[in-house]
């Protein structure tokens, strides 16, 4: 009975901050609300018993669009200051929100619809778990019953990459984005970000490992390294990487290019793109992840960091 | 034994909550933007002591514990960081109302 008071309260709170985030005038409020939204939302995945999903609400929801948003709503306040935005004319207002409305009605009754019980894959997905070797569900399913789909999501996160450095312009090519490294250094901020990147990269690298038993990943490990990069530079104690530089292209493209060889290794080994040898696939599933976690940690940091805008050292 | 687990941990995490409310409070009471921000500073560091406190005997081993330790830890070196950087802010520019 408490406890499902609790949880009513709980999704009341977060209908009313997501309410709240489209209804804020300003951009920096909406933002910040949002944030609030995305914690919050973890906390409903935990109580729904998926920890995964609340895991990664909280690292990518929560955590680092955050940071991407506040980075926008920073750059948009001087279009806003010198009044150059433009307002969106009342009536597209007002078809944008009853598109929306329709769009949330449509999926609500969806939800509401389903036969009882639902339909699920979720015994079929267990039956199988023991060929993969995994312990954890859902990792079976990300990395092994649908890893095309997770391919293709590696995939998608340097393409945003690229789109990102597309926005430089011609004389900043090959130059770091991001502030440069401060001569004397925020103090609060230095004790911060020296202090905590030894504990968060254990961190992370652990949660990437217990990935393969346990609620974790090479998402959620992978974005918190890359949490740990960006308080780095944000503290203005380290360089962005420039933009050219050999190391930083690897680390970015390693992911994909992994998880590509091993699919076409596939055909040769266990007869079809992206299958796994009999026996042998966690070890393979392991070794993809490696590569994918080390990914995220350089894609992420470098989407927050933003185009280079400084001329690359000649 | 258990019996007298449960009263401490129920009163730790009473208490604990009872710094979370006052914290609560100090935000939506406070007049200034730094007296709010140390009220909410408080109800972070020992609020949350508390309840980790009484969730302790609770805990999974030895390790179990410990994390909960290291999440109070955490918690208190964000907020710590958080409030001086807002803080800081707020003497820069001035509160922006």
């Amino acid at each position: 009975m408490i406890v499902q008071s609790l949880d009513i309260g709980l999704a009341a709170l977060v209908l009313t901050l997501a309410g709240w985030t489209i209804l804020a005038r300003a951009t920096f409020p909406a933002v910040v609300s949002y944030v609030a939204y995305g914690l919050l939302l973890s906390l409903i995945w935990v109580r729904l018993f998926a920890v995964d999903v609340a895991l990664t609400e909280a690292a990518i929801g929560g955590g680092v669009t955050g940071v991407l948003l506040i980075g926008a709503a920073s750059r948009l306040r001087k279009t806003a200051a010198s009044g150059t935005e433009r307002e969106l004319a009342a009536l597209w207002r007002w078809a944008i929100a009853a598109l929306c409305t329709l769009a949330t009605l449509a999926l609500g009754a969806v939800v509401l619809l389903l036969p009882d019980p639902s339909p699920t894959l979720a015994p079929r997905a267990m039956a199988n778990i023991a060929a993969t070797g995994l312990g954890n569900p859902v990792t079976a399913v990300l990395i092994a019953y649908r890893a095309f789909d997770t391919m293709l999501e590696k995939c998608v996160l340097v393409l945003a990459v690229v789109g990102v450095w597309s926005l430089a312009p011609d004389r900043y090519w090959g130059g770091a984005p991001g502030v440069p490294r401060a001569l004397t250094p925020d103090a609060t901020l230095t004790f911060f970000a020296q202090l905590l990147p030894p504990l968060g990269i254990l961190i992370g690298i652990r949660i990437f490992w217990i990935g393969a038993d346990e609620p974790g990943g090479a998402f959620q490990g992978g974005a918190i390294l890359a949490a740990m990069w960006m308080i780095i530079m944000m503290a203005r104690l380290a360089d962005a990487p420039a933009i050219d530089q050999r190391w930083l292209r690897i680390a970015l493209g390693a992911g994909p290019i992994v998880f590509v060889g091993v699919g076409i290794l596939g055909f040769a080994a266990a007869g079809g793109f992206l299958n796994y040898p009999a026996g042998f696939a966690k070890p393979v599933i392991i070794f993809v992840e490696i590569f994918m976690t080390l990914s995220i940690a350089a894609t992420l940091p470098m989407l927050v960091a933003g185009p280079p805008i400084r001329a690359p050292r000649p | 034994m258990s019996v007298v687990f449960s009263l401490f941990s129920i009163a730790a995490i009473c208490a604990g909550v009872v710094f979370f409310i006052a914290g609560t409070l100090g935000l939506l009471r406070f007049p200034d933007p730094l007296s709010r921000l140390h009220a909410l500073t408080k109800a972070d560091n020992v609020g949350l002591g508390l309840v980790v406190l009484g969730l302790l005997p609770f805990a999974n081993g030895i390790l179990g514990a410990l994390k909960l330790v290291v999440v109070w830890v955490l918690v208190q070196l964000a907020g710590a960081t958080v409030g001086q950087l807002i803080a800081q802010a707020m003497r820069r520019c001035g509160p922006t109302e």
